[in-house]
């Protein structure tokens, strides 16, 4: 979180929710007619628009709350005015801090761009191309959802692009940019896309023509239709004390108990307390993150709202998706339990807060049953079939060397527009890659692999590594076939998704 | 490995040369200063121990490099890109051309006064490691060009 100060440009830009005409009150109750015009005669530029006053204080609200409870206590209960003075003025410069910060952003939606301005000696200027927009996501961290603003923050594609936010604005107008931004994001067919039997024009330069403005905006599910899927909270609360952080613990604390009944002394409680905060904090994000994840599915993309203390509204297009995985994991198998994720080409970096494990995010079905996630992968990939049986598993070298214990589980099969692996054993896991967004494709063989004849392929997929989608264990010959045949697939998949 | 059938072109001969200098250059570094130090900390004879050591891992290194360098390979087949690497693991990566997204070339200062440089292949993933070292630097050129010119007509959105 960056603090607020005058000189440095933060690295989250903001602008004030006032209304077009730049009028200072953040109008939450504009409706549509807040909402910034199309221009008349496509040669007026829109005017800068300003973030909502308290977006410095909320988003170093850290620093606000620190400030809160140590510095200004502090010389009231010890009486010592000299440091009460030093302490005012230090809070005096912060605030004049966070005022110029504020004053120096503006943003505005101008030409097909996302425009973002900001800096007082280091004047930052921002340009985001929509057409470069992945998806816009809504954010509310806990001072955001108390004071009523949210986040509209933007994910880009590709490498070495962080993502960029207006934060924070009311929440009626967040939600109004984000419907906007998405109706000017690209469509699956390009940049120039037909929502509703009309062809959009491309936006002219020095203007800026709103596509959504003739037909729905992409994306966005009609407002009230049923969620397709919904996480409920007793079986993610199950699911929590089935998981590994939850039975380390109680085994910790069962041993803890022993110890201390023989001894008599339970005076090692104290060395228990950070290890018991340190497995009860992973829990409790895990619930913060998942709690009540519901995806609604819309024409052409799964919205997906998450969390408890910060809520988030996420757009998972369709055509974005790069890969979708079920696990199971071994405690949840007797109960029928699975766990979906999907992987979507965005860039996830390092300043994002949510989660320190990746994966807490990006489940679109933290905990549900077979039925439920069977639901869920037909609205994303409807030929992927990821219940069935093992196919095609490695050769019988493999199991007793190499892979004794997942080798029941081992398997890889794809036809022409889908791959499918399979690895694990404690967690079974299955992962579907439409082969269309395979980027690239790797065969890597150790030294033991070597002497059994066997080699492992890898196929690689947008963002950061780890998550693509893994052959382990196959016959020398059979995986050097399938790299080339995989290859072939890849580009004739390619090929049917480009435009003519 | 797959692709064996390919017609893989090796790096210049000049790596191999160019490695052997940074080896010596590290050996040599590292001899003065472990057998100097040992000799002046300890006895003249811990100092020739010290280079022995130091004698013995840059010979082992040598063999190692020898077999690594050798090791490098890439083909250029009609759709994409082969480059095959290392020894002990053995790793091939097939890189589409419509899925490059840049292409770098990069000399250090040894590089530089071989007349080498290094190509590699980015693509949307960081897991892509389609690296070659030791391309002439015509030939790196070469190959970039091509590539880009490949890269660009084949391309495909994410």
């Amino acid at each position: 979180m960056s603090a607020p100060s005058a000189g440095t440009a933060p690295g989250r830009r903001a602008a004030t929710a006032s209304g077009p005409d730049g009028a200072g009150a953040s109008s939450g109750a504009g409706g549509a007619g807040a909402a910034p015009r199309p221009a008349d005669d496509g040669h007026s530029t829109p005017p800068w628009s300003r973030l909502h006053p308290l977006s410095p204080l909320i988003r170093s609200s850290r620093a606000v709350v620190a400030v809160l409870l140590v510095l200004v206590p502090r010389p009231l209960i010890f009486g010592d005015r000299g440091s009460l003075v030093v302490e005012l003025v230090i809070l005096g410069v912060a605030v004049a801090g966070a005022a110029v910060s504020w004053l120096v952003t503006r943003w505005r939606l101008h030409g097909a761009e996302l425009q973002i301005e900001t800096g007082l000696v280091r004047r930052q200027s921002i340009r985001i191309p929509l057409r470069r927009v992945q998806a816009v996501d809504l954010v509310r961290p806990l001072g955001a959802r108390i004071t009523g603003l949210a986040e509209v923050r933007v994910v880009l594609a590709g490498q070495g692009v962080g993502h960029e936010g207006l934060s924070f604005l009311t929440l009626a107008h967040a939600q109004r940019v984000r419907e906007q931004l998405l109706a000017l994001a690209p469509g699956p067919a390009g940049p120039a896309a037909v929502v509703d039997g009309v062809q959009d024009a491309e936006p002219a330069v020095g203007g800026w023509s709103w596509p959504g403005a003739r037909g729905k905006p992409r994306g966005i599910p009609p407002s009230g239709s049923p969620p397709l899927v919904t996480t409920s909270t007793a079986r993610l609360l199950a699911s929590l004390l089935l998981s590994l952080p939850a039975l380390a613990l109680v085994l910790l604390l069962v041993g803890w108990g022993i110890v201390t009944a023989r001894s008599g002394d339970a005076a090692t409680v104290a060395g228990l307390v950070p290890v018991v905060l340190g497995f009860g904090g992973a829990l409790g994000r895990r619930l913060n993150y998942q709690f009540g994840t519901t995806a609604t599915a819309g024409p052409r993309a799964l919205q997906v709202t998450s969390g408890l203390l910060q809520t988030r509204v996420e757009t998972v297009a369709y055509d974005r998706v790069q890969a979708v995985r079920w696990v199971e994991p071994l405690l949840w198998r007797p109960l029928g339990w699975c766990r979906l994720e999907v992987d979507v080409a965005r860039q996830r970096d390092a300043h994002e807060e949510p989660a320190a494990n990746p994966r807490l995010d990006r489940a679109l079905l933290p905990v549900g049953t077979r039925a439920e996630a069977q639901r869920v992968l037909d609205r994303l990939l409807p030929a992927a079939d990821l219940t069935g049986p093992v196919r095609h598993r490695p050769p019988r070298r493999a199991r007793w060397q190499k892979a004794p214990l997942s080798y029941r589980n081992l398997g890889v099969w794809a036809d022409e527009t889908l791959l499918v692996t399979s690895e694990g054993r404690l967690r079974r896991t299955r992962v579907v890659v439409p082969l269309a967004k395979v980027q690239s494709l790797r065969l890597v063989q150790g030294p033991y692999a070597r002497r059994l004849q066997l080699a492992t392929l890898h196929v690689d997929l947008a963002g950061r590594g780890g998550w693509g989608a893994v052959a382990r264990c196959r016959d020398q010959a059979e995986a050097a076939l399938l790299l080339d045949t995989l290859a072939a697939r890849a580009r004739s998949a390619r090929r049917v998704g480009m435009p003519t | 490995m797959a692709g064996e059938t390919a017609d893989f072109r090796v790096p210049s001969p000049r790596l191999w040369v160019a490695r052997q200098v940074q080896l010596a250059a590290v050996a040599a570094v590292l001899a003065v200063v472990l057998g100097g130090g040992c000799w002046a900390a300890y006895s003249p004879a811990a100092g020739l121990r010290a280079l022995g050591v130091v004698l013995i891992s840059a010979a082992a290194a040598w063999w190692s490099l020898r077999r690594r360098v050798r090791a490098w390979g890439y083909a250029e087949r009609s759709q994409d890109l082969l480059v095959r690497r290392g020894v002990m693991v053995r790793r091939l990566s097939v890189v589409p051309y419509g899925r490059m997204q840049f292409i770098d070339v990069t000399a250090g200062p040894v590089d530089r006064w071989f007349g080498l440089a290094t190509v590699q292949l980015h693509t949307a993933a960081a897991a892509t490691d389609a690296r070659i070292p030791g391309l002439s630097v015509p030939e790196a050129n070469r190959l970039r060009d091509r590539l880009a010119a490949l890269g660009e007509a084949r391309s495909a959105g994410l």
